[in-house]
């Protein structure tokens, strides 16, 4: 202990102020949601308090897991993809000089300011048969005949990382640009090669960082649930879709509510687990 | 057998010149020190020995061979950064053996390479530390370890005693200094400090604000017959005086008549010059003596440190600095007249 006075009604007086917004917005709405998620569904009305496991024994289905194990499926490889990615993309960002390194960083945050219908559609746009970027290749004679990219799989992923992309690099960029630039020059000194440099040295050094970029972009990608509906087939919506469809359509929000508390729960899960594994390669190499 | 040249290097950053004229030849088994201020370039030309930048002119040769192309990870030199630059994501054991683990040696070797280095540094039993729980001083020995796991041709070491307290410093120096010569290895120190180089280097190379390389000769040398007024002033403390030269061996200073033993060839009467004479060499009488190579003036300060004694002189507007030792401390008080006898043989002339 410090041996500090204890702090009188004064001293806390500036952390009221979020104190109380965190309880309004976030413990508040949380709380009901959790409280609703054990209420009882009036089928054609709404729903009437009460406390019982039906809804979360409801969601024991065949739809409800294969779309779970889905959506855990593609933000894991999206996050995969955005941290391969956006990895070496930022390190050669960080070696640049620093207006250059501005630059790209504000180039990177004006595609944030884009909205997710937007992009959704201008990738509906650029990988449908009709006018997408497949024309563009047969008319290069790369391809026979133009193709349809969308809707599937690959349009889902192409617009996911799109969006997460920005996100990594911004959650990447400080500790790379704190990286002692001595560190790979010594790697260099001691006989390593460029490619060795980068991997036994950049990546071993910034291991806390790319797990936590692939925690962020993981989590974020959890949520997306307009991407799924205009890119891809209904066999490629995630949870966050069938949420949605609980909620407002189908008017069963305890369904809703016990859906999206199960799905936070067993994300939460694989954060921890991802990060006691992170932890625990470092402490094995300790 | 492993001789370094370097041949007319020069360096720019842009348009910022880094190094320029740059000719060394360097011996094998010695050990140089790069002296100068901060931004001289000294440490421009230790990285573009080790490779780590590319000469905008010139030539690296080692043994004869032109490195001067060869990237950094080919040349196997050991190189300590003023970082230290040491992997804080492995073991100390994993930090010395590095060298050998992109070579492919097998992890027995490594682990007994690394074993070998620890004890040479005296950190045995440190293998499997953490670099987080070493000290400063210990850092530093697991960073030496390391550059010279591969028995480098070359050693260089960019001022890595720098961070350490000054205690430790000097007795890092030592410690340097006598692994060097155990070694037998090549070593280049980059330092701006020349108390350090004095003591570790064989050779010491010092350069200038200028960019360039004023003179390259031993420490006692460079003390004792600096080449310009740049380094006599910049290698321990000096009484720099102008003055002319009047012919047949004398130099005039204000009204005095300085007799020296040597002089520059070829010096023709009436040329300005400025004469180097260190502290320590000049004596300092009581009262006003007459004859060759004496100062008159008064006493202006007495600064007593206990382990010397220097007495500042003012003689007519030239201030004058005298060091001697407490026993042989001249019975002078501030404010006294006194005469400042500069010995010809401790007169050095210096090119303006």
């Amino acid at each position: 202990m410090t041996g500090e006075k204890p702090k009188s009604l004064r001293t806390h007086l500036p952390v009221v102020y979020p104190a109380l917004m965190l309880c309004i917005f976030f413990i508040i709405p949380f709380g009901l949601m959790v409280a609703v998620s054990f209420f009882h569904r009036e089928p054609g009305g709404f729903y009437i308090p009460g406390f019982e496991f039906t809804n979360y024994r409801n969601l024991y289905t065949a739809l409800f897991g294969r779309t779970l194990l889905f959506s855990l499926y593609i933000a894991g490889l999206s996050a995969a993809v955005c941290v391969s990615i956006g990895f070496p993309f930022t390190y050669f960002i960080t070696r640049m000089r620093r207006r250059a390194q501005v630059v790209w960083l504000v180039f990177l945050m004006s595609v944030l300011s884009l909205s997710e219908v937007i992009v959704g559609f201008a990738w509906s746009l650029l990988l449908s048969r009709t006018a997408g970027l497949s024309n563009l290749l047969v008319w290069f004679g790369l391809m026979d005949k133009p193709v349809a990219w969308y809707p599937g799989f690959t349009a889902l992923l192409f617009g996911i990382c799109y969006i997460a992309f920005p996100y990594t690099v911004l959650v990447l960029y400080p500790s790379l640009s704190r990286l002692d630039p001595a560190l790979p020059e010594a790697a260099q000194t001691l006989g390593a090669t460029p490619i060795k440099t980068f991997f036994t040295v950049i990546v071993g050094s910034l291991r806390n960082a790319i797990v936590a970029s692939f925690v962020m972009v993981f989590v974020f990608t959890l949520g997306v649930y307009l991407l799924p509906q205009i890119l891809g087939r209904p066999r490629h919506w995630t949870l966050s879709v069938l949420i949605t469809d609980q909620a407002i359509y189908q008017t069963n929000m305890p369904m809703a509510a016990s859906m999206a508390i199960f799905f936070m729960f067993v994300s939460l899960m694989l954060v921890l687990l991802t990060m006691v594994i992170g932890k625990g390669k470092q402490a094995k190499s300790a | 057998m492993a001789d370094l040249t370097l041949e007319d290097i020069h360096k720019k950053f842009g348009s910022v010149i880094a190094a320029q004229d740059v000719n060394l030849d360097l011996p094998d088994g010695q050990f140089v020190c790069f002296l100068g201020p901060s931004g001289c370039g000294k440490t421009t030309l230790l990285r573009l020995i080790a490779g780590l930048e590319n000469p905008t002119r010139g030539r690296i040769l080692l043994g004869g061979q032109n490195i001067t192309r060869t990237p950094a990870h080919k040349r196997n030199f050991g190189m300590v950064f003023q970082s230290l630059a040491l992997f804080p994501h492995l073991t100390v054991g994993e930090n010395v053996a590095y060298s050998l683990r992109v070579r492919h040696a097998d992890k027995a070797a490594q682990h007994k390479r690394a074993a070998e280095l620890l004890d040479l540094v005296q950190l045995s039993g440190f293998m499997d530390r953490h670099i987080a729980q070493l000290s400063g001083g210990q850092r530093q020995r697991v960073a030496i370890a390391r550059a010279l796991a591969i028995e480098p041709q070359l050693f260089l070491l960019d001022e890595p005693l720098s961070a350490l307290d000054a205690k430790l410093r000097e007795s890092m120096q030592l410690e340097l200094r006598e692994l060097q010569q155990r070694l037998g290895v090549t070593t280049i120190l980059v330092t701006h400090d020349q108390r350090e180089a004095m003591t570790m280097s064989d050779l010491v190379v010092v350069m200038g604000p200028d960019n360039r390389v004023h003179q390259v000769d031993s420490p006692l040398e460079i003390y004792r017959n600096p080449a310009d007024t740049f380094v006599a002033d910049f290698i321990g403390s000096s009484n720099l005086l102008e003055g002319s030269y009047s012919g047949s061996g004398e130099i005039t200073i204000g009204e005095k008549r300085l007799v020296l033993e040597e002089l520059p060839e070829n010096l023709s009467s009436g040329t300005p010059v400025t004469v180097s004479v260190r502290p320590e060499d000049i004596l300092v009488l009581p009262g006003a003596e007459e004859g060759n190579n004496r100062l008159h003036g008064t006493v202006a300060f007495v600064r007593d440190v206990g382990s010397s004694v220097e007495i500042y002189l003012n003689c007519n507007g030239v201030q004058i600095i005298s060091q001697s030792t407490p026993k042989s401390r001249p019975e002078v008080r501030q404010g006294d007249k006194a005469t400042a006898i500069l010995p010809a043989a401790a007169c050095v002339v210096l090119k303006s």
